[in-house]
């Protein structure tokens, strides 16, 4: 009996450390050609907002750099790739044409650095909604995902 | 000879080393009106802070005379930001929580530096998404003008190629003002809520 307490223990802390047990958010994750989108998520935006913006992660697990090219949404009318960079205490936003995740490596969209914005919004980005966002790659093409609308002020997926 | 020369060095090293420091902290203050002890005064800097008639998220006209008697936590920026004033939003909004009981004597106040856009319902709608005590404050284009010149901020609009869509550029400091409305220090964006918190603690 001992003994199964602790199989299982070790068998736990297995599963736990490779990451291989079943998040239940994981389904808000896709895959295509060894580049993994995972964690996507965006903020509440108030009732009537036109604009909103959507985080997420990329991992390219292939042998070859990838390009995020494009981003689409049925969510907005204009949805582009924005970043936002802080310069003499003045913070700024602009649009960025693509971004590049060299082989093995994953990049972090997350508040401060690099975002999806959403302009034009055409449904409410309220709290526990969820709303497509297709993500064009130079290489593996469209990978569709579901945003999952976290609260107003939320930091990270998780 | 050698020896002064050297004392002198010595002397320069170690003023620039404090001053190094002291910039280091993040927490440098402009105006005269420190009072409290771990507090730098830069000299000649401009007074920043003063009166303003605007009107909160509720809908009330307001002046710095409303606010008299709490510490002001003052965020200047736009509702239809998605990214860095919603963040600076939620710091604010753990530092209060974090205030815990001594809450009731600060108050966060977001400033728009689009008003036209962020019209009083604009307002509302964004910082009840936040923390209860937060107020929102717009105003006519020549209240915001003269708000943004008294805290000497800068914002720029960025047409973005769209006159619905488009982006505001600004400076993204948080300032504490003291009971009076007087400048007690700036925080940079990026500031850890904790240290908002153990600065605002020291005026308590």
């Amino acid at each position: 009996m001992r003994k199964m307490r602790f199989l299982s223990l070790i068998l736990l802390a297995v599963v736990v450390t490779t990451g291989i047990y079943a998040d239940p958010t994981s389904a808000l994750s896709a895959e295509k050609d060894g580049v993994i989108v995972e964690d996507v998520w965006a903020r509440a935006r108030p009732d009537g907002a036109i604009v909103g913006g959507a985080f997420l992660t990329i991992r390219n697990d292939g042998k070859k750099a990838e390009r995020l090219i494009d981003v689409r949404s049925p969510a907005a009318r204009r949805v582009e790739i924005h970043e936002s960079f802080m310069k003499d205490g003045v913070m700024s936003m602009a649009p960025t044409d693509a971004i590049t995740i060299a082989p093995g490596e994953k990049i972090v969209l997350k508040p401060g650095g690099y975002h999806v914005m959403l302009m034009g919004l055409k449904e409410n980005l309220s709290e526990g909604r969820r709303f497509p966002l297709t993500l064009v790659f130079d290489r593996a093409g469209e990978i569709e995902v579901s945003v999952h609308v976290k609260d107003a002020g939320a930091m990270a997926y998780k | 000879m050698n020896k002064v020369f050297t004392l002198l060095i010595a002397l320069f090293l170690t003023a620039s080393a404090v001053v190094i420091g002291l910039w280091a902290t993040g927490l440098v203050q402009f105006g005269a009106g420190g009072k409290s002890g771990s507090s730098i005064v830069i000299a000649g800097a401009p007074q920043i802070g003063g009166a303003f008639e605007l009107v909160n998220h509720k809908g009330e006209a307001v002046t710095n005379a409303d606010f008299n008697g709490k510490l002001m936590l003052v965020f200047f920026g736009y509702t239809f930001c998605p990214d860095v004033c919603p963040t600076e939003m939620q710091t604010l909004s753990v530092v209060m929580e974090e205030l815990g009981d001594d809450a009731g004597d600060a108050v966060p106040v977001f400033v728009t530096v689009d008003p036209s856009r962020d019209t009083v319902p604009v307002m509302a709608g964004f910082v009840e998404a936040f923390h209860p005590s937060f107020v929102g404050l717009t105003g006519s284009e020549a209240q915001i003008a003269d708000i943004k010149k008294r805290y000497k901020v800068f914002s720029q609009r960025d047409e973005n190629g769209d006159p619905e869509y488009y982006l505001v550029d600004h400076t993204s400091y948080t300032y504490l003002m003291d009971r009076k409305g007087d400048l007690i220090t700036v925080f940079a964006y990026g500031t850890p809520p904790e240290d908002m918190v153990a600065k605002i603690r020291e005026q308590l």
